[in-house]
């Protein structure tokens, strides 16, 4: 399936030992290309979790469905913070949709059904 | 062959393997503890992407007792009711601990946790991977990240002496000398054609870097297994794979016909029942189809924006790309007027013993066939519905048995020839290369799988004719494992994946052909024994692979623990036309829950 990483704004981490992409991917799909840009083994492995996509500190990974499920891509990126990770979603016409997932700490009140 | 030793070795870093190292090093700090895992603890297994529910939990008046008897009416009878009484007094507790741990649980008024389903609460769990592995990793066990299991290491005296694995990333073997080992690598999936074709073949509801692998192990090992007939195939939105749960709970959409017609109601009300079992719901789905009804849908049509947006904010917490696939069909119904039904469908089958039945046949310490070896979570068989909870529950049962064995025994001595036939076995494709690529193998299993062993070109299901050809396309399959190729460490990886899916396909093909009945529609349905036969078969199916590769079946009795509960009736097209309204008692009428998960 469909992850892609802008090479533009890859910098393998800066300084870490391990990128995060390559380090949180679960099915070890990621790895360092020679020109030092992140890149996936092979799209069909992906599983979509996102992972890679939320843990990147520079948001240059973005998935993407393929046309084999929906006919014109949809992209979603996103971006762990502390206490919660933030994702865009960009639909087909060119919208952009923010949404906002808790992720630890206390949690947020939730009206009961 | 490079070499460690510890007292207490845990294979699988997920749900499981986490909470078995924090337990291991709170009781016992003396022991020595590594945890020895395919890819990273922070993100790997079924909870790379995140949980949006805990879906075994008891509610405030429920007892580990009421759990169980929810179990057993789920899954026609046969359920090892030990293991799920043992799992469910854990339950709550290990919940409260993740709580504890950081993972974000929101409560009502009055400090309960909130209610999704009979034994199902809501959780925002996006987060839960990294809280567990970062606990795992400060508890002073040892994390082997990137090694993959390949085959246990048995000892001169018999017990279970260790592991062996490679590095994902260099090709090298390792052994891991132990003590006690727990198993926790989780199910199987891959097994079967998946449902998305070609770049989209991984978008499948079970994790598909859970290979089976643990499963595979045991099995070589010589392990008695258990059930792996009774597979669980999730009754998905069709193409995001996301579970319908959340839609039906969360904006109250019904599941209906082409007609538009709610038809769940229609196939209980007959029984005389308020609810469906959980495979019932995926078997009326199929029936209405086959009576020119379908397809199905869960019915969107008037449905809250703001409660959708809120559903879609929760599948990002879970199964991201189902969110955008929502999302795609929000903006259709933006510009054209209205929300359209959702399709629904079966994924393929997998054997998972979280959701299902199957896996290692172990005894209420979490203790498997195998001296030396405890299993825990979905890789554990005999307690279905078990899910992340009750994978922890499990952990920590079988941890606090395997500190007090490792006490008892010392690490018994490997020969230096069956380190050399692991090393030789598992190295071949990378030193010697082959024709075969892994991924091609895979396909031919897969193509095989759902042709001749129910999958879903077959709507799940079987006679002996078939399943005589699965398992002879499969002995040649297996033939092939010698000349598979690969060319880097992660192509060797791939191609232990497809070994070890291979392994497991034939023990699940000699399972579905042993049980001559119908259990459970869709999981197991046989097409020439469709009736459930409770006077021959309410017992386990299980197997041991002796050394040259014969498979003996056994039969196990259902022991049933002193509690009163009523089957529910086949949801079988035959019985609902004859309208035989049997009212059962009580009991079996108490509300069963909609499917979580
Ligand atoms: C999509 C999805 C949604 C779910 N949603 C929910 C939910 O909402 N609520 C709920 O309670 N439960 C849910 N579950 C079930 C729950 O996630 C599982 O039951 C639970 O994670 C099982 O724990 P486990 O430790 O057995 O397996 P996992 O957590 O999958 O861990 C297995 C580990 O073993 C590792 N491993 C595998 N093979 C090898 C090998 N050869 N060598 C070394 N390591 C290996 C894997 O990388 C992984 O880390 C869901 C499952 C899935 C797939
Ligand atoms: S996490 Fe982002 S910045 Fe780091 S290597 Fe991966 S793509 Fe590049
Ligand atoms: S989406 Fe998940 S499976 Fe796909 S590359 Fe990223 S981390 Fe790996």
């Amino acid at each position: 399936m469909g992850i892609f990483v802008d090479e533009e704004r890859c910098n393998r981490c800066g300084t870490a030992d391990e990128p995060m992409c390559v380090r949180d991917c679960p099915g070890d799909l990621m790895f360092i290309k020679e020109n030092g840009k992140a890149a996936i083994v092979d799209n069909r492995e992906c599983w979509d979790c996102a992972a890679c996509v939320k843990v990147c500190p520079t948001q240059a990974i973005t998935m993407q469905l393929p046309t084999s499920l929906v006919v014109r891509g949809v992209q979603l990126r996103g971006r762990a913070m502390k206490h919660k990770t933030e994702w865009r979603i960009r639909l087909r016409d060119g919208e952009v949709k923010g949404y906002e997932t808790p992720s630890t700490g206390k949690p947020p009140f939730v009206p009961s059904l | 062959m490079n070499e460690r030793e510890c007292d207490l070795l845990i294979v699988g870093g997920g749900a499981a393997g986490c909470v078995a190292a924090v337990e291991a090093r709170e009781q016992a700090q003396d022991l020595d503890v590594v945890v020895m895992e395919k890819a990273h603890v922070y993100r790997s297994g079924c909870l790379a992407a995140g949980i949006s529910a805990i879906n075994a939990f008891l509610h405030e008046g429920e007892t580990p007792e009421s759990f169980l008897r929810y179990v057993v009416r789920d899954t026609h009878g046969v359920v090892r009711d030990d293991l799920t009484l043992t799992m469910a007094a854990e339950l709550n507790a290990q919940v409260r601990r993740i709580e504890d741990w950081g993972l974000p649980i929101p409560k009502d008024e009055r400090g309960r946790p909130l209610r999704r389903g009979r034994a199902s609460i809501k959780i925002f769990g996006e987060r839960l991977k990294p809280i567990l592995g970062k606990r795992a990793e400060a508890s002073g066990a040892t994390i082997l990240n990137r090694v993959n299991a390949t085959a246990l290491a048995i000892g001169d005296d018999g017990r279970v002496a260790g592991v062996f694995g490679f590095s994902t990333r260099t090709g090298e073997m390792l052994l891991v000398r132990a003590k006690c080992v727990l198993i926790c690598t989780g199910g199987a999936a891959g097994l079967y054609r998946p449902s998305n074709p070609g770049v989209a073949s991984h978008r499948m509801w079970y994790s598909p870097f859970n290979t089976g692998a643990g499963l595979s192990m045991g099995i070589r090992g010589g392990a008695e297994m258990t059930s792996f007939e009774f597979r669980f195939i999730p009754l998905r939105i069709k193409d995001a794979v996301a579970p319908t749960g959340e839609i039906a709970q969360w904006l109250g959409a019904q599941q209906i016909n082409a007609r538009g017609e709610p038809y769940l109601e229609k196939y209980y009300q007959r029984l005389g029942g308020r609810s469906m079992t959980t495979q019932d719901r995926l078997y009326a789905t199929l029936l209405e189809k086959r009576a020119g009804r379908g397809p199905c849908y869960l019915d969107l049509r008037g449905v809250n924006p703001r409660r959708l947006e809120g559903t879609i904010a929760s599948y990002l917490s879970m199964a991201p790309s189902s969110a955008m696939i929502m999302s795609d069909e929000a903006y259709y119904a933006r510009t054209g007027g209205e929300m359209a039904p959702v399709e629904i469908t079966g994924g393929e089958p997998h054997v998972v013993g979280g959701h299902g039945l199957s896996g290692y046949w172990i005894d209420p310490q979490r203790r498997t066939s195998l001296p030396g070896l405890w299993a825990a979570g979905d890789v554990a068989g005999g307690s279905p519905k078990k899910y992340a909870s009750g994978a922890w529950a499990e952990a920590v049962i079988a941890v606090r048995d395997m500190i007090e064995a490792a006490r008892a025994v010392d690490r018994s001595p490997i020969d230096a020839a069956q380190i050399e036939a692991e090393r030789r076995r598992v190295q071949r494709p990378l030193r010697e290369p082959g024709s075969v690529p892994p991924r091609e193998l895979e396909e031919r299993l897969q193509k095989v799988m759902d042709e001749y062993a129910g999958g879903i070109g077959q709507h799940y299901a079987y006679a002996e004719g078939e399943l005589a050809l699965a398992r002879l396309h499969l002995e040649r399959i297996e033939a092939e494992v010698g000349a598979l190729t690969a060319s880097t460490p992660f192509e060797l990886m791939q191609c232990h994946d497809v070994v070890d899916r291979i392994t497991v396909a034939r023990q699940l093909v000699e399972h579905m052909s042993h049980r001559k009945e119908t259990r459970w529609h869709c999981y197991q349905e046989r097409l020439d024994f469709p009736e459930r036969d409770d006077t021959r078969w309410r017992v386990f199916v299980n197997s041991i692979r002796s050394a040259d590769g014969a498979v003996r079946m056994v039969e196990r009795p259902v022991e049933r623990a002193q509690i009163d509960v009523q089957l529910p009736p086949l949801a079988d097209g035959a019985v609902i036309r004859r309208r035989r309204n049997r009212r059962p008692s009580a009991r079996a009428n108490s509300r069963v829950p909609k499917a979580p998960g």
